[in-house]
């Protein structure tokens, strides 16, 4: 049973893995196409980096931010909201369940400045530039 | 069923519009009680400033516009940075006088009660 389990992952894998990242040596298959996957915008300017992710009707609580190995990981869970009595459903188009979603930084950045908002549903990560990875302008000396 | 089904944008009238643009559809949840309708949509990056919503005939239409973006260089885009909008037929019994909206967070929530006269009710027998 577990090859053809496998089998299946594999095949979900090849056919939805690009949509969630899914990576078929890892073994979780079927597991990764839960939970949903919001958006997630990188800018850049001279001293920071800021990631933006589309993450709305949440709580702060529901959010964690972590940063590791210069890879910033934004995880959470929405909950379901609890059924209303006597309510018919006519569209249910709204993620509910766990988001996970890594983000591979282009530069380094100083782990202990860094901030997060979170306004109108969307959550903003402030990552202030490592001095190294700061554009250096280099003065010339005319002799 | 003449409930919220969804419907597409009217044909184009002759009168002067604003230059043609896209919009991104929100996603939603609606749900019926035996009192109204409740309506969730999904607007990440609108603010309560440029939230719409609007009833013509028995059209309900709402749009967000999105907070302008933050400045830098756009490294990596997932976003569609497009305003949103969306058209819902509305349920002949909803009394569209009183129709509530609020956002929170990106999510916009509408009330619409259903008029008094056609709420189910029960007759006591005497």
């Amino acid at each position: 049973m577990t090859s053809l389990r496998d089998e299946v992952d594999s095949l979900f894998n090849l056919a939805f893995g690009h949509l969630v990242g899914a990576k078929p040596e890892n073994g979780q298959g079927l597991q990764l196409l839960e939970g949903w996957f919001p958006a997630v915008d990188v800018y850049e300017d001279k001293d920071n980096l800021l990631v933006t992710a589309e993450l709305p009707g949440l709580k702060k609580e529901d959010i964690q931010i972590s940063l590791d190995n210069g890879n910033l990981t934004l995880s959470g869970e929405r909950k379901q909201e609890e059924k209303r009595q006597d309510a018919d459903v006519y569209r249910s188009e709204r993620w509910v369940g766990r988001f996970h979603r890594s983000v591979s930084l282009p530069c380094r950045v100083e782990a202990e400045k860094i901030k997060a908002t979170y306004s109108e549903g969307v959550l903003t990560v402030t990552l202030p530039k490592a001095e190294d990875a700061k554009p250096k302008q280099i003065p010339i000396t005319v002799k | 069923m003449n409930t919220m089904t969804q419907k597409e944008e009217r044909p184009a009238r002759p009168q002067p519009v604003e230059p043609k643009r896209a919009f991104a559809l929100p996603n939603v949840n609606v749900i019926e009680t035996k009192d109204g309708y409740i309506l969730e949509a999904e607007m990440p990056g609108v603010a309560k400033e440029g939230m719409e919503v609007s009833v013509e005939e028995n059209l309900l239409t709402i749009t967000g516009r999105r907070q302008p973006e933050p400045s830098g260089n756009l490294v990596h885009r997932e976003s569609n940075p497009v305003d949103y909008r969306r058209v819902f037929e509305l349920d002949p019994a909803i009394d569209s006088g009183k129709i509530n909206a609020q956002i929170e967070q990106g999510i916009l929530t509408l009330n619409l009660p259903k008029a008094e006269k056609v709420k189910p009710r029960r007759i006591t027998v005497n």
